[in-house]
Parts: structure tokens; sequence; C-alpha cells
């Protein structure tokens, strides 16, 4: 017999397997179950088909809401997410990160009549987990163009162009710095939003319209330059993200246990076995964005005992919703804000991160004089991404890559879409519409009719 | 508190809530736990001739109309009369009448159309000790092709001369039931009174198909690949029947009649408008049938809260209220005019007003780009679809214009008088003073 695990919950420091293999496995399910056929039916039932409908103009892909919830009612699930795909080719992962909260649930008018919103996000899983089970991709090549488009990161902005392009009959050459295709969706999305390894099997089954090559472990500026994509392909569209952090600017960051919010959500995403992933008995999360959510809810589900995330300004404007703060608290994350960290302190590593109160005056943000001290044996930091490793001659405009509304920057046969480029929230979905629209104006550019 | 007790043509109940003849009535151990619930009278399930009983299919008997979250909304059905031997039948009517004296246990019966069939059997039930009878001339598959059930319920000199046979062979009340699968309602009922009926009940199930099996291309309930109509009831099919009722409770040939109504009934409030259509009782079936017996508690307490909330006290008060004022088309007042107003503040912005008026009606209301709605007086005819598909009760009423207010649409003052289309100077029959 083997020997009983012990729990190692009330040790210090940075440690891995606080919890049993069982309850990490219960922590990390599903955020939200899928519905059961019934369910959906239910749900579906509550749309009111509306005319001109807000939640449609709400959505950064314009999914026909109305229409694909009315063919799921009519039991055509499959239907739906043909509807569903035609606008966003990564329906699936939307339907389990988008902040539909303040997208299309915020505007339905159920939420503004109830505040119960129609569970749009809940029915798009539902209809596309239908069709995606399915063994054929339900999207065909169009006739081969002969023209060749090369897509530099394979996020949701470039796998939405790679595949838009395919289908339209281009040469797709999909490039990527890691081994591994996914960008945030594979690196950067909480687990429990995408279990069961989700973002790679949606890579594959979006790759199986063909047409598409892959090139991974080619970085940008290393093993392959933007001069060089220029002359070997007729387009290319740059969707390479925000490689960069911003650092914590306080006294005490280079103490052992203060770590990259980012590089934490990426190795517990490639972890295949949680119960070796260290994390303290103490954390404090600095940041209000959806990855400091992401970090601390995380990090109190892989056992730590008391979780803190300190925003340095007020709830409503935290750039996490209402629904993530929530989640978190609901979670058992503990939310300090109007806070700003002054200095982390330890020796050798860190034991406390020492915070100001701040307080907004004629506008800008001062700190109050008054000090709290909160126990931390570990710091994660999620205060933003920056653009990193651009192309030198292309315009830089507020941090990110400058495109027009069509996705053009302002190098000759360049696109650009994603967080990398200027316009729209640093969405998944917002990422998924820009490669898209990108891909149509390269093919009527390609095809001579842009 | 109202006086929920009812007589019907002479039968006294505790209630006029009373369970049709079907499947839930066929056996004494049902009849007793209905009683038990609560119900105020039962119809037996239909009993035929004595010797060897019908037989029922051994597939499915019923289809089914569903509405949001599965609800039943209409049923279909293929089941025959009571497939039990009438003796066994009778003798737990007497046991079951013997111990509940208070509530109303009539006996449904279809034999052979022939004289000496009915006038044999009635007799033979009379000894149950049973209230009163049911004719039923209703049921629309199986039966009617043997000659029985609506196949004489068609011919109202059959129903004359059925009826007549059964008031010479019994003293006890004879109700007619109708079937709906006729041009016009008024021949049976009529042909029933002429028979000498002491009452009608009415509707039978509509015949139906109630879906289609898109893989094996068959009616559903489907036996064995092949499906026959059946017999369509349940709250789908309660406008059809409530306007049956309204008809021969507003018949001068038939208005005093006193019919029992049937069709869909499944609140209290069904019920109630049955009444105030005329008629002096209900009957319920699909609703048990869906939800059990216990319904029968929120039917109680809801019509008598209804009742004091009208100041009525008692069923018969009610019953016949509505038929006054129902009338034909051409008595309508043309001179009543009304206007859609959509409450701004209930408003919800779904826009299903905008796209029924828009695509399908009069181009009556506007829509902004902030997604406000809002009626054109100038357009609306006060068609009142916008009211029936918006989604919130209470949100778009209809508004009268008073007399002498402009109606923008047609630019006319609103008159004092009413008048109707048999004085408007478009019918053709009109004649105006000299």
């Amino acid at each position: 017999m083997e020997p009983k695990m012990q729990s190692r919950e009330r040790h210090s420091g940075i440690v891995a397997g606080r919890l049993t293999t069982d309850a990490l496995a219960e922590n990390f399910t599903d955020l939200h179950e899928p519905l059961a056929d019934h369910e959906a039916q239910v749900a579906a039932d509550r749309c009111y088909f509306c005319y001109d409908a807000p939640c449609m103009t709400a959505c950064p892909t314009s999914i026909d809401i109305p229409m694909f919830i009315r063919q799921i009612v009519t039991g055509t699930p499959k239907a739906a997410a043909k509807t569903i795909f035609d606008q966003n080719i990564l329906g699936g992962m939307c339907a389990r990160v988008c902040p539909t909260e303040t997208l299309c649930e915020e505007v339905c008018v159920r939420e503004i009549a109830e505040g119960k919103p129609v569970e749009i996000g809940r029915l798009q899983r539902y209809a596309t987990d239908t069709l995606m089970a399915e063994t054929a991709h339900p999207y065909t090549r169009g006739e081969a163009t002969g023209k060749t488009v090369a897509v530099v990161g394979a996020g949701p902005a470039g796998l939405s162009a790679a595949h838009r392009l395919a289908m339209l009959g281009h040469d797709v050459t999909l490039f990527d710095s890691r081994e591994k295709l996914g960008g945030l969706n594979e690196f950067g999305i909480a687990s429990y939003k995408s279990t069961d390894d989700f973002a790679q099997k949606e890579v594959d089954w979006l790759l199986s319209i063909g047409g598409i090559q892959v090139q991974s472990g080619q970085k940008l500026g290393k093993d392959i330059t933007l001069d060089g994509l220029k002359s070997d392909f007729n387009a290319v569209f740059l969707s390479i993200g925000l490689g960069g952090v911003n650092n914590l600017r306080a006294d005490g960051v280079d103490l052992d246990g203060v770590d990259d919010a980012v590089d934490f959500i990426a190795k517990l995403r490639q972890s295949d076995d949680l119960s070796t992933l260290p994390i303290g008995r103490n954390v404090v999360v600095i940041g209000g964005g959806m990855t400091a959510v992401d970090a601390a809810v995380q990090a109190k589900l892989l056992g730590a005992q008391n979780v803190t995330m300190a925003y340095r300004r007020g709830k409503d404007r935290m750039g996490a919703s209402e629904y993530e703060q929530d989640l978190a608290t609901s979670k058992g994350v503990n939310i300090l804000y109007d806070a700003q960290p002054s200095a982390v302190l330890g020796e050798g590593s860190c034991s406390e991160v020492v915070f100001e109160y701040t307080a907004e005056v004629d506008g800008s943000l001062k700190g109050t004089g008054e000090m709290v001290h909160i126990v931390a044996d570990q710091v994660l930091v999620a205060i933003g991404q920056t653009l990193l490793g651009a192309p030198e001659g292309l315009t830089i405009e507020g941090g990110k890559i400058a495109v027009d509304v069509f996705g053009k920057t302002t190098v000759e046969n360049v696109w650009a879409g994603g967080d990398c480029a200027s316009g729209g929230d640093d969405l998944t979905v917002t990422a998924v519409a820009e490669g898209r629209d990108a891909a149509m104006d390269i093919h009527a550019v390609l095809m001579g009719e842009g | 508190m109202a006086d929920l007790t009812s007589e019907f043509c002479g039968i006294k109940s505790p209630n006029p809530f009373w369970l049709a003849s079907a499947p839930p009535t066929d056996k004494e151990y049902n009849v007793r736990r209905a009683f038990e619930a609560g119900w105020g009278g039962v119809v037996w399930k239909t009993l035929g001739e004595a010797g060897p009983p019908v037989v029922n299919v051994n597939g499915p008997r019923y289809g089914a109309i569903y509405g949001a979250d599965r609800r039943l909304l209409g049923l279909n059905n293929i089941e025959l009369i009571t497939d039990r031997p009438l003796e066994v039948n009778l003798a737990e009517m007497t046991r079951v009448k013997k111990d509940y004296p208070d509530r109303a246990l009539i006996a449904s019966v279809m034999v052979p159309c022939d004289e000496k069939s009915w006038k044999d059997i009635l007799p033979r039930i009379a000894e149950t000790g049973c209230d009163g009878f049911e004719l039923n001339f209703g049921c629309p598959h199986g039966m009617a092709e043997r000659g029985m059930g609506s196949a004489v319920g068609q011919v109202p000199e059959y129903i004359e001369m059925v009826t007549r046979w059964c008031k010479e062979a019994t003293g006890l009340p004879i109700i007619v039931k109708l079937t709906p699968n006729i041009s016009n309602i008024l021949l049976p009922a009529e042909a029933a009174k002429r028979g000498g009926a002491d009452a009608v009940s009415l509707i039978n199930t509509i015949n139906s198909i109630s879906s289609v099996n898109l893989d094996s291309f068959s009616p559903e309930p489907m036996i064995d690949g092949k499906g026959t109509h059946g017999g369509y009831c349940g709250p789908a099919v309660k406008p059809i029947a409530m306007n049956m009722v309204a008809e021969i409770a507003r018949n001068p040939e038939t208005r005093d009649l006193p019919i029992s109504g049937i069709g869909g009934v499944t609140t209290w409030r069904d019920a109630a408008e049955f009444l105030a259509l005329g008629a002096g009782n209900v009957q319920v079936c699909t609703a048990v049938m869906t939800y059990g017996f216990k319904v029968v508690e929120e039917m109680i307490s809801g019509l008598s809260e209804y009742l004091d909330s009208k100041g009525m006290t008692s069923v018969a008060e009610l019953s016949g209220k509505a038929v006054p004022n129902v009338t034909d088309w051409q008595y309508l007042n043309l001179n009543h005019v009304t206007k859609a107003v959509i409450d701004q503040d209930e408003c919800i912005s779904c826009g299903r007003c905008y796209a029924a008026c828009e695509d399908t009606s009069h181009q009556a209301i506007s829509m902004t780009a902030d997604r406000v709605f809002e009626v054109m007086d100038d357009e609306c005819v006060a068609c009142n679809l916008c009211v029936n598909v918006c989604p919130i009760e209470g949100c778009i009423t209809m508004k009268t214009l008073q007399p002498g207010d402009l109606d923008e649409r047609t630019g006319k003052i609103v008159s004092s008088e009413a008048s109707d289309w048999t004085k408007h100077p478009n019918n053709p029959s009109f004649v105006a003073a000299e």
C-alpha cells in the first residue's frame, strides 16, 4: 500500500504538491460544464430573435447570434456551428474565453430586462463542439490562386488569417517562434477555460482544411526576417502578439519568488502534472487585468492558502470585468483595490509586499501615505505586455504596429493584426476578426480587386 | 369564499371540474384517487357492448406537440374505448359511486347505431348508480371506422335518433358529446336538442397527425412503420373548442342547452374562460395526463379567488357572462379607433414589434439608431400584432381614441356614435336612408 499523501497546504515557501491530484483535477475542471442537449434547448429558447440584434453588433466577429441560436432550437446544431464559423473560425475557443459579460451577453435584451442574458457563450460552445466532433472539416479550399502568403505568429489572429486565406485558395505558410502553435490560446489562457487540450485540438482541426504549411520554431528577426518574407511571398501577415512584459518598478523586484504572471500561466498550461508545479503559500498578484485574474485564480486552485490580487485603482477601473472579479473572489482570491506596490521585502527571497494606498487627485493617481504589508512568499506580476521585436520599417503607434481598418501596415504587402497591431481590444475574438478581415483584404489585393 | 358547488343538468358536484372520459377514468383505482385529489366528477372511460371488449394497439398510442422547455401543448391519441370487460367496469363504477355519493359519476357510452343496442345497455349501466350518461359521438379514430363515435356525430339525423332512443331508455340526464370534425357545430348541437338531450359536451378530439417521423416517413405515433390519424387535444385545441362552445351558447336554438366545456382546460383561468363563454362546467383530460390529478387543487383555489375578486358567489353567476359580447364581425363598432402605444420604460429594445410591423404589417413602427421603437399613429391600423409578438407583457398596449380625437391615419375625427358594417356606405347591402 502506498503511503497516504501528506497535504502540503501549510508548507511555507514555493512548493509543489500542495493539493492531492484528485483535488487538483477537481479544481481545474471546466469552468462551465458543456450544455447537455435539453439544457441547450431550454437556454436557446430564451432568445427573442431580436431585430438587428444588439448581441451581433457587440460581437467583434459579428456572428449572427440569433440565427445560430434559432438553428439550435430547431435541432440543427451543426448548421448553427456553420453560422458561427463562417464569421469566426475560432468560435470554439471564443465560446470558452470570450468575456461575453462585456460583449454579446452584456447587451442581450434579456440582460437588460431580467439581469439574466441568454447564455450565448455556452450555446456557442454547444454548437461548435457538436460540429468539431465530426471527422470532416466543414470547409473546403477554393480554386488554387497560385499566390503565397506568409503568416507570422500562430495565435488567434494568425490562425484566423491562415484559415481564411487557405479557404480562398492561397498557399499559406504559417510561422511561429514556438514549437507548439496556438499563441495565447495555448499559452496564455486559464486552464479551466480551455480544458482537455482544446487549443491544440482546435489548431489541428483548423489546419485540416489544407493549404497551410507550418514552420514552427521560427522566430522573426532571428530565423526569418520581414525582408526575406517579403521577397519570398506575395503578402505577409504579422500576428506576433506582445512578446514583452512591463517590469514592476519597485524595490526588491529581483528577489527570488517575484515572477512574471504570463510565464506562470504558460508553465501551468504546459504542465502535464499539476502536482509538480510549485506555488507559494501566500501569493500576491499585482495587476488588474484578465492575466492577473487568471494568475490569481489558478494560484488559489493550485493550493495557495492566501492569494491577494492588488490593483492600483478602484474596482470600476479594473481591466478584468466584474464577472471576472466575482469569479476570482468566489474562488477565494482577496482583491485589494487602490493600492500600488512600493517595495518587495525579503532576504534572498520575498516575504512580503508593501503597498501604498492611492487616491485620484485631479485625475492623477497619488499615494496617500498609508501603507499596508501583505505576507508573500510569491509575487506574480501582471501589469501589461509590450510589443517586442517588431521589424524595422514598420510604423509603431502607441506601442503597436500601426494598421488601417483593413489591417494594412505602412509597408507595402504587409498586413498585421491581433495584439501586436493598433486598433481593437486585446481579446481573442478581436484578434480573430482582425485576422479574418486582413485575409479578405490580402485576397482582394492579390486578386487585383483591392 | 365563493361556492364552487355545481349543478349541471341536474347533476350535482362539489366543483365544476370533471375528468373527461379518457384513460384517467378507465378504472376504479384511478377514479378513487381522482376523487381523493378533489375532482368534482368523473366521466368514466367509454363503455362498449357486452362481450369481448375492443383491443388497443400494442405500440405507442400518443403523439405530442411541444412548446418551450418541452412543455406539452398538444396530445394526439389513437386509443379506443375501454378495453376491459363491461361487467368489470360496471362493478367498479358501482363501488366507486357508493363510496363517493357526493361526486358526479357519468357513464360514457358507445354502442352500435341500432335501437336495441342502446336501449339494452343504458338500464344495465344505470344500475351502477351513475348520475347520467354521456353519448360518445365524438371519438374520431378507430371506432369511427366501425360506424360509431364521430361517424354518428357527423350525421345530425343519427344524433337526434340515438339521443331519442336513449331518452326513452332512461330517466337519467343524457349529455351528448360532440365531435369538432364537422363544418358547423350548430347542426349536431341542434340535432341533440331535438332528440331531447339534457346537455351537450364538447369538444371531443380533432382529427390530427401530430408529427411525421422524417427518418421512417411515417406519422407518429408509429406502429410497425405505419401511423393513422388520431384525436388531438390539450392546450393547443382550446381556441377551437371555445369558439364552438360560444357558438352553441349564443345560438337561439341551443342557448338554453347546458354545455360541458372540454378542450385544453389546463388551469383555473382556462376553466373560467369556458364558463364565461357559456359552459356550465368543464371536463379535463390532457392536463391530468401531463401533470397528474393534483392540478385540480390549483383550479379550485384559482377559480375561487377569481370569483371572489369579481364579487361573484357561485359558478352559475360566471357561466355565460361573456356570451352577450360574442357577436358577428358585421356588428363590430367601426368607429372604435385604437393605436398601439409602446411603454418606453418597459421596452427592452428587442425590435420584434418592428420586424413584425415592418416586414408583415403596416410599417407603422419607427426605429432609431439607438434602438428606440415608436408607433407612428398616422400609419397604425391597430392590428395588435406588435402587442402579440412583444415578449414583455404590458409593454405595448392599445390606447383608445376618444370621440373628438383626430385619427391621424384617416384624417377623420373619431365619432361618438357607434357604427358598424351593416351601416357602412361600402356595404353593398346597405341602403342609405332617403
